[in-house]
């Protein structure tokens, strides 16, 4: 179970319908959740999950596309009214601020798991992708179906 | 030259290429003219970016540092010539990716004065560190195009021993002959350069590999050494057989070693610096310059005068391309580096870098050929020159096996293009590596944050536990005491009503009483003392 958590991004988000990414590690060993429920953890954690346990790949479900941007939330500050009902929802502790002080994310911490954004009473977090730069920039796979058909 | 020839070897695979280097060499090095706007990205090494030394407004002169890092892998970046800088922003920059990166823009103010420059006279009177130290400060990065701090790469380190310098003038890839120029032309200052580098790293031999279709270089570089009588470096000419300027193959050619695969020249006891980085090293330390120029190929069939520039970096390309005949009508297509290994670039208004060794101007744009599927005809296995399986490699990178790739050894791939170059059904090989290795490079990262994650929600999860726990405890205790109380009240009960004493109430009492006796003992002291007045 170890092994199949060490997969799994981390983002504590139960978009899996589990609390967490230790709960659905916990279903699948159990043989009670499939491998292509992770949304943050896209394509290629089911790829990995498949290669760990010797199950047959299967594809993402349909929600979830298979190439998930990432992203992390940032706080309106001027909108906040500082209720810290995001803070509690925070499964990472990457937020911070007190009872009627202005809250604020630590963005190298954040997972994108957007679980603050529901109890949030004013609505001023807001989701932001993640910059790419020189240093995590990506080639692209070159396009497959510009192969010629067989003769 | 009474020296017997060196002997050679061969490297795996490789190719006979159209060398396509002579429109390009028909005239000496051409000084770029001094730009008015220079734009001159914080970071054109490999390692830590530097951190910013100058704010906009600042005045700067030629030669003054303007981003420095202190982590060892890193180097700082000069101001190419002397003004002001205008502005720090992010700007396009020549990368495959067309990102924009933190660049200093610098408006020259066309006097070029440098700033005061400390050249070292005597460099044997240093110790190695010390010229190690110049060699870092003067920002020389490796010019073959790696762009990884010479100041690392000339530190052994404890216990490593160099024993074979290679300066490479392999030179290999098509188009490009800024090395071939700067060995023609610079020729006492590479051999100069050579010996500082010797001095370093200890190393009792020094190779220069020249390919033979460089006959005036290899000429020139052995002029030097004859009037210099110098005993231990030597010009090996190498056949002209590409990828033979790869560092690992180059090596293998000259030595007959092979690097480990996951390891460095230094465990074999080479160093391996290419001849521009070597003119570095000599300007750094016996004139004490920085390095803000480079040697620039600007050729191809789209340019019409191609020809070698000695440029500022930061200069814009198309400054360059200008200065060297403008485009040609059919120019189409913009390359940085050769037609190998290079990239293509989106405008020519990029600067030039520390990394930048051709600019490559195309005109007949390759109709991107009609891919077919691979029929396993084993071409790119047998001009492989690390001795891969390129077809595997391509099965598993395009499959996203990235476990596989790497069991097929995909970082030993140095992406020299043979493969593409023979494949029959044109298939874009090294592009699907590249594409393997950032993705590995980016799950290594998802990787190092996820477990970061984990750690934070492990303790936060432990912390919530530990709170809950506590307060249970309290609960519990209040509980406890509410029905310690109720025992004592209802004990009272049963006693009788009088009996009834609640605890409070006779802490209350008991507290009063010990205030009035308190005050009566006062009030008996004030009288005593009355009494004595």
């Amino acid at each position: 179970m170890d092994k199949i958590d060490a997969i799994l991004p981390q983002t504590q988000c139960g978009q899996c319908t589990y609390p967490g990414c230790r709960p659905y590690a916990e279903a699948i060993a159990k043989g009670e959740a499939n491998i292509n429920q992770c949304p943050p953890g896209g394509e290629i954690t089911m790829l990995a999950l498949s290669d760990l346990l010797g199950v047959e790949p299967l594809p993402l479900d349909e929600e979830h596309d298979d190439s998930p941007e990432k992203t992390v939330v940032y706080i309106d500050e001027q909108t906040c009214i500082g209720c810290t009902l995001c803070i509690q929802a925070c499964p990472v502790d990457a937020i911070l601020g007190a009872a009627k002080q202005m809250h604020t994310i630590i963005e190298s911490e954040c997972t994108g798991c957007d679980l603050c954004i529901p109890p949030c009473p004013v609505d001023c977090i807001h989701i932001t992708p993640v910059k790419v730069d020189a240093d995590t920039w990506r080639w692209p796979l070159p396009d497959q179906n510009e192969m010629a058909p067989r003769a | 030259m009474s020296r017997a020839p060196h002997h050679l070897w061969h490297f795996h695979g490789g190719l006979k290429l159209e060398g396509n280097k002579a429109a390009s060499t028909t005239h000496a090095i051409v000084k770029a003219r001094l730009p008015k706007k220079l734009v001159i990205p914080v970071q054109q090494h490999i390692g830590e970016p530097g951190h910013l030394l100058v704010k906009p407004g600042d005045n700067v002169l030629k030669g003054q540092a303007l981003a420095e890092s202190n982590s060892y892998v890193s180097a700082p970046v000069h101001a190419p010539t002397s003004g002001t800088i205008v502005d720090i922003s992010e700007m396009p920059s020549p990368h495959p990716s067309g990102l924009n990166t933190l660049c200093f823009v610098l408006e020259s103010d066309g006097k070029d004065q440098w700033i005061e420059l400390e050249p070292v006279k005597y460099p044997n009177s240093k110790s190695p560190a010390q010229l190690r130290q110049i060699v870092r400060k003067a920002g020389v990065v490796g010019l073959g195009g790696a762009t990884f701090p010479t100041a690392v790469k000339v530190n052994p380190g404890p216990g490593a021993y160099i024993d074979t310098l290679i300066i490479n003038g392999a030179e290999c890839e098509p188009y490009i002959s800024c090395d071939d120029m700067l060995m023609r032309e610079y020729a006492a200052e590479l051999i100069s350069g050579c010996e500082l580098i010797q001095y370093m790293v200890a190393s009792k031999h020094c190779l220069i590999a020249i390919e033979d279709n460089k006959p005036q270089a290899i000429a020139s570089l052995q002029q030097v050494i004859k009037d210099k009588s110098l005993h231990n470096i030597e010009v090996v000419t190498i056949p002209t057989i590409y990828p033979t300027g790869g560092e690992k193959q180059l090596i293998k050619v000259l030595t007959h070693k092979e690097v480990p695969s996951d390891g460095f020249p230094s465990d074999i006891g080479v160093l391996v610096q290419n001849v521009g980085t070597a003119v570095a090293v000599h300007k750094a330390i016996h004139l004490g310059q920085p390095l803000i120029s480079r040697i620039v190929t600007v050729t191809g069939e789209g340019i019409k005068q191609p020809q070698n520039m000695e440029v500022l970096i930061g200069t814009f390309i198309s400054e360059l391309v200008e200065q060297s005949g403008g485009y040609h009508k059919d120019a189409c297509k913009l390359i940085m580096g050769g037609p190998m290994m290079g990239f293509t670039l989106q405008s020519d208004q990029l600067p030039v870098t520390k990394a930048c060794n051709c600019i490559l101007v195309e005109n007949t744009e390759e109709e991107s050929p009609a891919t077919m599927p691979c029929i396993r005809c084993g071409a790119c296995a047998t001009v492989c020159p690390a001795q891969l399986l390129p077809q595997q490699l391509y099965w598993h990178a395009s499959s996203k096996n990235f476990d596989m790739v790497q069991d097929y050894h995909l970082f030993d791939c140095i992406e020299c293009g043979c493969c593409n170059h023979v494949c029959p059904s044109q298939i874009p090989l090294v592009q699907y590596y590249r594409f393997a290795k950032t993705e590995i490079w980016n799950q290594e990262r998802d990787r190092i944050k996820s477990d970061h994650a984990r750690v934070r929600h492990d303790f936060r999860q432990a912390r919530l536990d530990q709170e809950k726990k506590e307060r249970d405890e309290k609960l519990r205790k209040k509980k406890e005491m509410l029905a310690q109380k109720k025992k004592v009240e209802a004990n009272a009960a049963n006693e009788g009503k009088d009996t009834l004493v609640d605890p409070k109430k006779a802490a209350i009492e008991a507290a009063m009483k010990r205030v009035q006796d308190k005050k009566a003992a006062l009030k008996s002291a004030t009288e005593k003392t009355d009494e004595t007045k």
